[in-house]
């Protein structure tokens, strides 16, 4: 069961990522896109990580792929984009550098990296149980500071949203420290 | 049924990493700019598959709680990301990553 449900997820990832690559409408990428997420929310289930699974499917699935989708309705779909490439090397040699950093990831990935000391930071508790506790504790004892950082980090990112997505003359000169220029 | 076998943390990894490199290809050989972000973001999804195995492996929550902060510097990523986007999209009507070559302001 654990192995057919792995084989069905992994088609649907592959199939999604290459959409995500290949479709001339940016529509179709995004709507790829959260199939591979999807796909990879149910594969984290399958990892015990329930919590990491719930928030992929809110925050990705719904939050990113919702904010790809209303900037491409605001911008319009893109019809000038040719697949014809200016440039006569860079698809070969961007294909042929894919296959050689995937041959020598895969022969990197192996189960004989996992050589650490186990349970750390806390037991992964079973499926059935979940591990939420065990996670907040970490995250709110260990990880604290890391936590406390990405709270600053999120507050610099929508003030530079909001400072980038003003329209250019309005109100130029009532804010002394942007430029006048955005 | 064919052979079953038991799915060992490898198969997560070969996985993460096709993902990977199905994203930084895309990266490289895509011109529209909002696609190029999508593919960003398989990138990520990718590290973050490696991460929950490995944390599923060593049996260590520390994993998973790495992968929350992915996720916010992804979010953070996407948010000033499409901003630029949309600046430069009232700038110059397109979204052609060749056709903003130019730095002058």
């Amino acid at each position: 069961m654990d192995i057919l449900i792995f084989y069905v997820c992994a088609v649907a990832i592959i199939a999604g990522a290459f959409g995500v690559v290949l479709s001339h409408n940016p529509v179709h990428s995004a709507l790829f896109l959260l199939m591979t997420l999807v796909s990879v929310a149910v594969l984290f289930l399958q990892l015990d990580a329930a919590l990491v699974a719930a928030i992929q499917v809110v925050v990705y699935a719904s939050a990113i792929v919702v904010l790809f989708v209303f900037v491409i309705t605001l911008l319009g779909v893109d019809k000038h984009e040719t697949f014809e490439e200016p440039s006569l090397f860079q698809r070969p040699v961007a294909i042929v550098l894919g296959v050689l950093m995937f041959l020598q990831i895969v022969l990197l990935a192996g189960h004989h990296w996992v050589t650490g000391a186990h349970s750390t930071r806390g037991k992964l508790a079973g499926v059935r149980t979940g591990n939420v506790t065990t996670l907040a504790k970490s995250l709110f004892t260990d990880f604290v500071w890391a936590f406390e950082i990405t709270a600053v980090l999120l507050v610099i990112a929508v003030v530079g949203g909001v400072a980038l997505a003003r329209r250019s003359g309005q109100r130029a000169g009532s804010h002394p420290g942007q430029g006048s220029e955005s | 049924m064919i052979a079953v076998a038991n799915v060992t943390p490898t198969y997560y990894l070969v996985l993460g990493a096709a993902l990977f490199t199905i994203g930084g290809v895309g990266l490289l050989v895509r011109r529209n700019t909002l696609v190029m972000f999508m593919c960003i973001e398989l990138m990520l999804n990718a590290a973050n598959l490696t991460f929950v195995t490995y944390a599923k492996a060593l049996n260590d929550v520390s994993g998973q709680v790495i992968v929350f902060f992915t996720l916010v510097v992804a979010a953070a990523e996407v948010a000033v990301g499409l901003a630029i986007i949309v600046a430069i999209f009232r700038r110059r009507q397109d979204v052609t990553a060749d056709d903003v070559n130019a730095l002058e302001g």
